[in-house]
């Protein structure tokens, strides 16, 4: 297959497709997450230890995966800005920032909400309890960063630099609850082994984390067209579109 | 199904606190971060409507 990547690597291309785009990812985040949510109060069971209180983990367990994945692909679109010096790229990584500071407060509060009941407490400084909060600051580092230098491509530079670095915060969260055997539980949810929870939990799980991935893809596409615009409002291109909308 | 009626789901077996304050945050995050970035769009047209309309007099 013989497919120009490139044509959209421009933000000028890329701005009505991302604009045809979000739509599709807003209504399949839509119809994941009615799924989702009818799965995990209408067909999963009562946990037999943790009663009702832990139908949080619908969206307690997704958003904190979104959290970390987002944060990874910031990364990436910021360490590719930085090595090809696409304008684009840059955007994108700003544009992913603020989606992924929301997810890591999601996975925050309901873990607060869910750690009061199961074990007697609104916060621990638990090895992954910590390493999450510290992603939230990564994020807000990040935007503050960018925010802090006017020229745009310099706040992209600066930016990358620091998402980069603060990659190694992810298999750190990932991984705290096996170096350090602290409050928070371990994975239930792992590629190299069956799920430790009754079928249709697991199935409203990932009905919802795919929910949310199309939800942050939405969110993403909606703020980098916000992006574009306001960077590139001197292009030609930008004048035209307004006078398009007249 | 774990609910006999509508009262037993939102009492959510007594952890309804926590549950539904989940829940409504959430939602309510999401709502709010898709209904700001459509402001946000609309804000950044009317600004560059207007500087369109503000050089356009300049040059008439």
């Amino acid at each position: 297959m013989n497919v120009n990547w490139f044509k959209y690597s421009s933000p000028q291309t890329f701005f009505p497709l991302a604009g045809a785009l979000a739509p599709w990812f807003l209504s399949a985040a839509l119809l994941l997450g009615a799924v989702g949510l009818y799965l995990g109060f209408f067909v999963a069971p009562t946990d037999a230890q943790q009663g009702e209180a832990y139908r949080i983990i619908f969206i307690h367990v997704p958003a904190a995966w979104m959290s970390m994945f987002l944060y990874v692909v910031m990364a990436f679109w910021a360490g590719v800005g930085l090595v090809l010096n696409t304008r684009l790229s840059g955007m994108m990584a700003s544009a992913v920032a603020p989606t992924g500071a929301l997810f890591s407060f999601i996975a925050l509060w309901t873990g607060s909400l869910r750690g009061k009941p199961t074990w007697g407490t609104w916060w621990v400084w638990d090895a992954r309890l910590t390493s999450e909060l510290i992603l939230l600051f990564l994020y807000f580092g990040f935007m503050a960063l960018q925010a802090a230098i006017d020229d745009p491509r310099r706040a992209d530079k600066a930016g990358a630099v620091l998402a980069l670095v603060g990659v190694i915060n992810v298999p750190i969260i990932y991984f705290s609850v096996q170096w350090w055997n602290t409050l928070h539980q371990g994975a239930s949810v792992s590629l190299k082994s069956a799920p430790t929870m009754a079928a249709t939990m697991f199935a409203g799980m990932i009905v919802m984390a795919l929910g949310f991935w199309m939800y942050s893809i939405a969110a993403a596409l909606l703020r980098v067209r916000c992006i574009i615009l306001e960077r590139e409002r001197h292009a030609d291109w930008v004048a035209q579109y307004v006078r398009t909308l007249k | 199904m774990s609910w006999g009626s509508w009262g037993d789901f939102f009492a959510m077996g007594g952890y309804a606190l926590y549950v539904w304050g989940s829940y409504a945050v959430t939602l309510g995050l999401m709502v709010a971060e898709v209904v700001l970035l459509v402001l946000r769009k609309r804000n950044i047209l009317e600004h560059l409507g207007r500087m369109r309309g503000a050089a356009r007099r300049v040059a008439l």
